[in-house]
């Protein structure tokens, strides 16, 4: 059984994840929809409602150091089936960004395959499906990824070999809205 | 209308065959589409994970430059993109939202951007059933389809509201019964394939993928239909994947909605790009043949 201290109450993380995400959280009162149809329920560690009940509470480390925020889909079916109107995938993206402005990274997988992605288009102004490929399994050192896959994929030429660059300077441009991002980030704060 | 084409990172790798298929379908149609060479990725799941304002600005980029060449809506096939692009549309309304958005570009946006319509509602409002059954001469009769459009052509359901009932839509079916089909009633049909987790998380794509081939596969499905290059991805190229995560065997075509029209329009197989389908589609153009 999961015993929580309400001790560790923190009011404010309440009221900075309403800001933030632009829901009403406190509306909630726990019928289950969104953790029902939840299709990763299955391999989260806080499911949906339980998350929407921590972010009430103001239980800020359980919220922002589970792997559930890491694991949402973001296909929205919890928001779609909110009696509530609650955006309850907004809010799981918001406690995504918070936990991850604060270096807490419940799932490193999934962030590093987001980062190695990011790579490519702060690189080409495209993404570039083989690069993503190679740079998150070098930071992930999982370098037998998908080789069940390669074959296949190469006979039928699922993917090109070649990086395809946003041409007229669309490339240079991503690359200049990406550090302005990082700059603005960094000015501001522990955003990565 | 008119409209600037969008094609999405994907047209030019994993999904040349969509993108071949579309225009194969577009031209036959007569719906044409002005180009927008300089365009970049609209970031994806990965950049909306890590930063709202992050993926409105390269989602906003694009839409400024169709908004330069005085286009009044954009097309895309990619659903994914259609999300994103619709998303940052619309908070770029939100004045605080725009200033920010707008300091990580080079010049401030256009105060109007244009909407961003996917290409199979483009279709459904330009031509409707009736003109695409005029066009399908080599009609898919016998072919039992089940028509698959994932989480995001639907949802959010304020964003994508033109898709009617959001956990019931119409609109491919509406295109394939025009061709001939039968389409099946899919329970699965905006249900997630498991995304971009099959990179990182294999076992969630595997497994969700799974449900939605045995689903199909029960129902007596020949084929698939998607509209999304990843959920495409996932049923066909992991299909080995989910099946051994299932504990069972699939052998289930999944074709994009527009080899699928392509094929009603009387367009090769190769024509379509089908050379990129991993699962063989052989025992489906047979039954094609034979019902022609």
């Amino acid at each position: 059984m999961n015993v929580i201290n309400l001790s560790r109450k923190d009011p404010s993380f309440t009221r900075e994840v309403e800001a933030l995400s632009g829901q009403q959280v406190s509306a909630c009162y726990q019928c289950g929809n969104c953790t029902a149809g939840c299709p990763a329920g299955f391999v989260y560690d806080l499911q949906a409602s339980q998350i929407m009940r921590g972010v009430q509470l103001g239980l800020k480390e359980q919220v922002l150091d589970s792997k559930a925020i890491w694991m949402c889909l973001s296909c929205s079916t919890c928001t779609l089936r909110c009696p509530n109107n609650i955006d309850v995938a907004g809010v799981m993206e918001t406690l995504r960004h918070m936990a991850r402005r604060e270096g807490r990274i419940g799932v490193k997988t999934v962030n590093k395959f987001w980062t190695s992605f990011l790579d490519t288009v702060r690189l080409f102004g495209r993404s570039y499906e083989i690069g993503v490929m190679a740079l998150y399994m070098m930071r992930s050192l999982r370098i037998f990824t998908d080789l069940d896959l390669a074959p296949g994929a190469i006979i039928k030429e699922k993917l090109g070999f070649k990086p395809h660059v946003a041409p007229r300077g669309g490339a240079e441009a991503v690359g200049r809205i990406m550090k302005r991002y990082q700059e603005r980030a960094a000015r501001e704060g522990g955003k990565q | 209308m008119n409209a600037a084409y969008y094609p999405g990172c994907s047209a030019a790798g994993s999904s040349s065959d969509y993108e071949q298929s579309t225009q194969a379908v577009c031209g036959a149609l007569g719906l044409k589409f002005a180009s927008l060479p300089g365009w970049n990725c609209c970031g994806s799941t990965p950049a909306h994970a890590v930063d709202t304002e992050l993926s409105a600005a390269l989602c906003v980029r694009n839409l400024d430059l169709a908004a330069r060449i005085r286009a009044e809506r954009v097309a895309t096939s990619c659903p994914s993109c259609l999300s994103n692009l619709r998303l940052a549309r619309k908070r770029m309304e939100n004045p605080q939202f725009r200033a920010r958005v707008n300091e990580l570009l080079d010049e401030p946006a256009a105060e109007q951007l244009p909407q961003a319509y996917s290409v199979m509602q483009l279709i459904h409002e330009e031509y409707g059933p009736e003109l695409v059954a005029n066009r399908a001469h080599r009609r898919l009769t016998g072919i039992r389809i089940a028509p698959y459009y994932g989480c995001l052509l639907s949802r959010p359901a304020d964003v994508m509201a033109d898709f009617g009932n959001p956990e019931n839509p119409q609109v491919m079916e509406g295109l394939l019964r025009a061709c001939g089909a039968d389409v099946l009633d899919f329970p699965l049909k905006t249900d997630c394939c498991g995304a971009s987790f099959g990179i990182p998380e294999r076992r969630v794509t595997a497994s969700l993928s799974g449900k939605i081939l045995d689903a199909a596969t029960r129902m007596g499905a020949d084929v698939i239909a998607v509209a999304c290059p990843l959920c495409q991805m996932n049923l066909d190229l992991r299909q080995r994947q989910a099946a051994r995560e299932c504990g069972r065997d699939f052998n289930i075509p999944v074709l994009y909605f527009t080899q699928l029209m392509g094929l009603a329009f009387g367009f090769t197989p190769t024509q379509l790009g089908m050379k990129k389908l991993m699962v063989s589609t052989a025992s489906l153009l047979k039954k094609l043949d034979a019902g022609a």
